[in-house]
């Protein structure tokens, strides 16, 4: 039977999906390809955006146990592929579905640029992880939750790996592997524990579902904490150390990549699942009755110093950039731990805020590399002068990072830093404060030298072909030197100054993420 | 009689009679394409009746159904019983079976001189009558002898790759030595279980046994037991008794391993399903004797250990072949658990994995067919060159993974779901996830070099294999996806024969 | 009799079972592998037979219809065993036929019918098979290409 009467949220999901169908179709016509690619992504954001209103509005938690989920297929007896949308979900999915659009604008600009191969198969898998994210976001249960996680590293898999060099498939393999370790042998572990445990239910609901698998007995706290390092540990897309070591391994891809899917949609999908599971599957209240969470703070607060730590001593820019966002993605989750209302407001905003700062980094990092072939701190000497835009948005997303007005990373610090003084975690203050100095620490330097140090002296030595290292041929193709280069190809400029501006905006007016948020304080008993 | 010639009431042994007879005919079908066409037709009617008899299972009120041969009462004649499960076993063994010889008609062509097809699809259509025949029977000493029919054939079949490669011959006269020594065993088993019951009618041993006094220490017992635990050991290819299978695969003509992979094993651990729970029962085999601890112990090691063999082989059907023995030890350790959802796994596996790995060997014999090899240096680049065909391997080894939306998650599921139930079972669920992750590891070695390395040689030249070959992989491809996505019938038949095997005979 | 010598046909059953054993095992020889294989059936027919003697009785055939004298009524020994084994006979015969069908094609193509020296034909087939179809691992391919200017 075929229903007309197709929610958002199904739509969602199959947007992309249709949208991957197409692109795959007008591969051969690369401006039908490109076109439809965006003209998926605005449907996209359009849906999406229609559906905050509904979670918004006052009476949500109400309708939202009473309403049934969306039921897609009866996968095993009882256990169903169900969608199901709430606030958290809802953010995540804006967040993603409006940087989508950008990072379209973008990646033409980058993928012609810099003369990419495959690049229909990279506009697919492109949309193919954006459904995986959208059925992340909307899952209703336990299950649907991990079809979709990891629908989303087979998906992100070729992107990785896209060009098939020695160190692509090098680094997709560390990709894969960690990825599929933990979930395989944590996460889905843990999924089957709570299904057993908890006689079948793996709905999420505010609260959680081992209540009353609690109260008769059949539950202990032992277990309960087994079950939640299981969750902890097997989602490894929130890069919980020692499970990081993917995500600069996956900083081999294509800028693109690097920047929608492992500063925003893959690493949030992490976070967001941690998130989802404290909030939705364990429930603060059990954690906090039990105890059994603890530890996670000083896990994170120990992930987010030892990151920065390592990004001080990164060259690499993109490496940089990644070892800030393990440590970023760690703030979410030292917010979630600490298991308050306002602090898990606070993890929801960060899960935004952060978005924006970092995938202007990335942006910014592709432009240098599509324009100048440089992807070394040591090289960017006065490249402020001929990429003022690029490095003005630089810096802006390095201010977020920080956490300073008027960025976006102030505003989801400032609620942490509320959290940390509501709850009494004179540790989680240290870490904040210790990790806002190594974020100056490590990407101030890079604005200075990009704006105050005078570039060096251009040498015709064979520096070039080592600057593009295993990137091959690419400088060959462009006409001129790097070395007399000016800003990168139009569409990538204006995207990472939409982003930068988002940014800044999200400053003044956050409204729709802090409502989001709010909301889903609300729902918490 | 009237009901002698009406098909319903003799379902169960027209599964058995009609390939049967229909086997014998192919030889007189002539050269060309006259036995390929008789093997299709006779192995589609076969399908279509253990669907009908599947209906008829599900609609009968005592969930199975009785049918005595030649109308001699069960004490005398042989009697066929058919339940969910066996109904089951059926469907899996004969679909497949159908699709396979679908798919066998380009393969053959290419791998078995011309003069020998009739032969060839004669001794096949057997080999599915006698996996059929040890299926659908309630008599301990029919199961030895359709067990023999089936060997023999299968011993054939595998000798037939001898004008690929002669290895074939001696891997197939290993699996001869070693398999009429396995089917020995069981025959002295059976033995030993008719001088102590004096009947050989599954149900009535289960009843005799049952019925005596102290059978812990009653020696004769014993002996059977140990005697049908190692022979069907060996048939199953349970670790370590599993060094016929790898070479036997390997060497067997791209179709016949298709064959063999889905069906032949899967019969075996039918067997075990057979003497350990019906006639023996869940409180001999698993209780009163260690067999739950000797069978995880060799499933558990057999997984891992064919695991990170199956990474380190280049040749692709050789990788399926090791693939194969550890996935096998998924299906033991299910039910070695001896609880509904363990055993229910293991049920739901030996049909999800035989759709699984029939898809994967088709595909790596449609490469066969156009390289003449498939090993991991010839499918460089194949990925764009056969698309199909490589999508449908990466399918079927997404499978293998358990990845989620395919049949390989749902016997995961249900497999660690299982042992987590299970007291102080829960290493086996260890071994389950991190067996996947050496599925993950070989199937990525074919990913790597199917799509991200150019082709070199002729690899470089070829097409996408015919049609007659993609399309019956990609029905278990298929297959294998639908019921990944909407398992509630697999799940509920495989619940159901569990329920029925741990509660006991009736 | 009784004791252990009293069931000497069950005795007789394992030392034939076990020689045939052994010589599957031990005869590198293929054809006397083959042998070995009946021998080892063949004990286990003579444990069927003899699971089938019931003292003091006699052949199990219904004699008022052969010459229509008096029925005898005393022990016969249990005709089914030997029904069973009269089929196992007919497969064992069948196993012995494949066997040396595959001994002849083996004989042929390897010139040879002894295992050890098959094997080691089998296992440099099998060798250069590997190293034909491997890959140098997908990473390392293409290293060397990189060399030098992989670090900037």
């Amino acid at each position: 039977m075929i229903h007309f009467d197709v929610s958002p949220q199904l739509l969602a999901l199959y947007i992309p999906l249709l949208g991957a169908l197409l692109i795959s179709l007008a591969g051969r016509w690369p401006n039908l390809r490109e076109l439809v690619t965006l003209l998926t992504a605005g449907v996209l954001l359009y849906v999406v955006a229609g559906m905050a209103p509904a979670v918004l509005a006052d009476g949500f938690w109400a309708s939202f146990a009473k309403a049934p989920g969306l039921k897609l297929a009866e996968v095993l007896p009882g256990v169903w592929l169900e969608l199901k949308v709430e606030p958290l979900g809802m953010l995540f999915a804006l967040i993603a579905s409006s940087l989508w659009i950008l990072n379209s604008i973008y990646s033409i600009g980058y993928m012609r640029g810099n003369h990419e191969k495959n690049q229909t198969r990279f506009y697919v898998c492109f949309a193919l992880a954006i459904a995986s994210v959208m059925g992340l976001a909307f899952a209703g249960n336990l299950f649907t939750l991990f079809v979709f996680y990891e629908a989303l590293t087979l998906t992100t898999y070729p992107l990785v790996a896209h060009k098939g060099s020695a160190e692509a498939i090098r680094s997709a393999r560390t990709y894969l592997g960690i990825l599929v370790v933990t979930s395989v042998c944590f996460l889905l572990a843990g999924i089957i524990g709570t299904y057993v445990f908890t006689g079948g239910d793996m709905t999420f609901r505010p609260g959680g579902v081992f209540r009353r698998a609690l109260a008769d007995g059949s539950l202990t706290a032992p277990t309960l904490g087994i079950l939640f390092v299981l969750y902890m540990y097997g989602i490894g897309k929130a890069a919980l150390m020692p499970v990081h070591r993917w995500l600069p391994a996956a900083m081999v891809a294509p800028t693109p990549v690097s920047a929608l899917l492992h500063a925003v949609a893959v690493v949030k999908a992490g976070v967001f699942t941690v998130l989802k599971v404290i909030v939705y599957v364990f429930g603060p209240a059990v954690l906090v009755r039990y105890g059994v969470g603890d530890w996670l703070i000083y896990v994170a607060g120990a992930t987010i110093l030892i990151a920065s730590c390592i990004a001080l001593f990164q060259d690499n820019l993109k490496r940089r950039l990644a070892y800030s966002t393990v440590s970023q993605l760690s703030y979410v989750i030292i917010a979630a731990a600490l298991l308050s209302p306002l602090s898990i407001t606070a993890a929801a905003l960060h899960i935004a805020a952060h978005a924006f700062g970092k995938i202007t980094l990335f942006f910014a990092a592709g432009s240098i590399y599509t324009a100048a072939h440089k992807t070394e701190i040591s090289q960017l000497d006065g490249i402020g002068r001929r990429m003022p835009i690029t490095m003005a948005a630089f810096t802006i997303g390095s201010l977020s990072m920080i956490g300073l007005p008027p960025t976006a990373g102030f505003v989801s610090k400032w609620y942490l830093l509320q959290a940390t003084w509501e709850t009494d975690a004179p540790f989680v203050l240290v870490v904040v404060i210790l990790s806002t100095l190594l974020n100056a620490a490590y990407f101030l330097p890079i604005v200075y030298r990009a704006f105050f140090v005078a570039e060096a002296k251009p040498h015709h030595e064979p520096h070039q072909s080592s600057a593009d290292g295993n990137f091959g041929d690419h400088g060959d193709h462009h006409g001129h030197d790097a070395h007399d280069h000016g800003e990168a190809p139009w569409p990538v400029v204006v995207a990472l100054s939409c982003t930068a501006l988002a940014t800044i905006v999200f400053f003044f007016y956050s409204d729709l993420a802090i409502g989001l948020a709010n909301q889903l304080r609300s729902g918490l008993p | 009689m009237l009901d002698a010639f009406e098909i319903v009431p003799n379902l169960p042994v027209l599964v058995v009679t009609t390939p049967l007879i229909g086997g014998i005919l192919t030889i007189a079908m002539g050269r060309g394409k006259g036995p390929w066409a008789w093997a299709t037709l006779i192995t589609g009617v076969v399908f279509y009746f253990t669907v009908l008899l599947m209906q008829q299972v599900l609609a009968a009120k005592t969930g199975f159904i009785s049918y005595e041969l030649g109308n001699w009462p069960r004490q005398w004649g042989i009697e066929y019983r058919v339940d969910a499960l066996n109904a089951f076993i059926l469907l899996t063994v004969a679909g497949v079976g159908f699709v396979t010889t679908l798919y066998a008609q380009k393969s053959v062509e290419k791998e078995i001189p011309q003069d020998r097809h009739n032969f060839f699809y004669a001794v096949w259509v057997l080999a599915i009558c006698g996996l059929l025949g040890i299926t659908v029977t309630g008599d301990a000493f029919n199961v030895y002898v359709l067990l023999e029919i089936s060997s023999l054939t299968v011993y054939a079949l595998i000798a037939m790759g001898k004008d690929m490669n002669r290895q074939a011959l001696t891997a197939s006269l290993r699996y001869l030595i070693l398999g009429s020594v396995g089917a020995s065993f069981i025959l002295l088993g059976i033995g030993y279980l008719m001088m102590v019951t004096g009947t050989l009618n599954m149900e009535d041993m289960h009843d005799r046994l049952a019925a005596l006094p102290d059978i812990v220490h009653h020696r004769t017992v014993l002996v059977a037991f140990a005697f049908l635990l190692c022979g069907l050991g060996l048939k199953m290819a349970l670790f370590p008794l599993h060094m016929w299978l790898p070479k036997a695969y390997t060497y067997a003509p791209s179709a016949v391993s298709a064959l063999l992979s889905a069906t032949a094993t899967k019969v075996g651990i039918y067997m075990a399903f057979r003497f350990l729970f019906t006639i023996f029962g869940v409180g001999f085999s698993f209780v009163a004797m260690p067999a739950n601890l000797v069978l995880s112990v060799a499933a558990c090691a057999g997984i891992l250990v064919t695991g990170v063999t199956a990474v380190r082989q280049t040749n692709l059907k050789r990788m399926l072949a090791y693939s194969s023995v550890g996935q096998l030890g998924y299906i033991v350790a299910g039910f070695s658990l001896a609880n509904v959802h363990g055993v229910a796994g293991s049920v739901v596996h030996i049909f999800n994995h035989a759709v699984m790995k029939g898809g994967m060997f088709m595909a790596a014999g449609a490469i066969m067919y156009r390289l003449g090899r498939c090993d991991l240096r010839s499918i460089r680049g194949l990925g764009k060159r056969m698309p199909l065909t490589m999508a449908a391997f990466v399918a079927g080894g997404l499978g293998l993974v358990g990845f989620p939306l395919t049949a390989g998650f749902i016997s995961k599921w249900y497999l660690v779901q299982g042992a987590l139930e299970a007291p102080h079972m829960w290493p086996v669920a260890a071994v389950v996830l991190v067996g996947s992750l050496l599925a993950v590891a070989y199937t990525w070695r074919v990913v790597e070099a199917a799509y991200f390395q150019e082709p070199e040689g002729e690899s470089a030249l070829v097409t996408e294999a015919p049609l007659s070959m993609v399309a019956p992989m990609w029905i278990l491809i298929g297959a294998s996806v639908y019921f990944g996505v909407s398992a509630t019938f697999t799940g509920e038949i495989s619940m159901r024969a569990a329920k029925s095997l741990l509660g006991g005979a009736p | 009799m009784t004791g252990a010598l009293g069931i000497y046909n069950y005795w007789i059953y394992v030392v034939l079972m076990m020689i045939g054993l052994y010589g599957v095992i031990a005869k590198p020889n293929l054809i006397k592998q083959a042998i070995a294989l009946g021998l080892f059936q063949t004990g286990i027919f003579l444990y069927y037979i003899s699971m089938a003697v019931i003292d003091g009785g006699t052949a199990p055939v219904w004699t008022t219809i052969l010459d229509g004298a008096q029925k005898y009524e005393g022990p016969y020994d249990n005709p089914l065993p030997h029904v069973l084994i009269l089929t196992a006979i007919v497969v064992s015969v069948s196993v012995l036929a494949v066997a040396l069908a595959l001994i002849i094609n083996i004989k042929r193509t390897y010139g040879t019918i002894e295992y050890d020296e098959i094997e080691a034909m089998d296992q440099a087939d099998k060798r250069a098979d590997y190293q034909r179809g491997q890959v140098t691992d997908a990473a390392d391919d293409v290293e060397h290409k990189l060399e030098g200017h992989h670090h900037a």
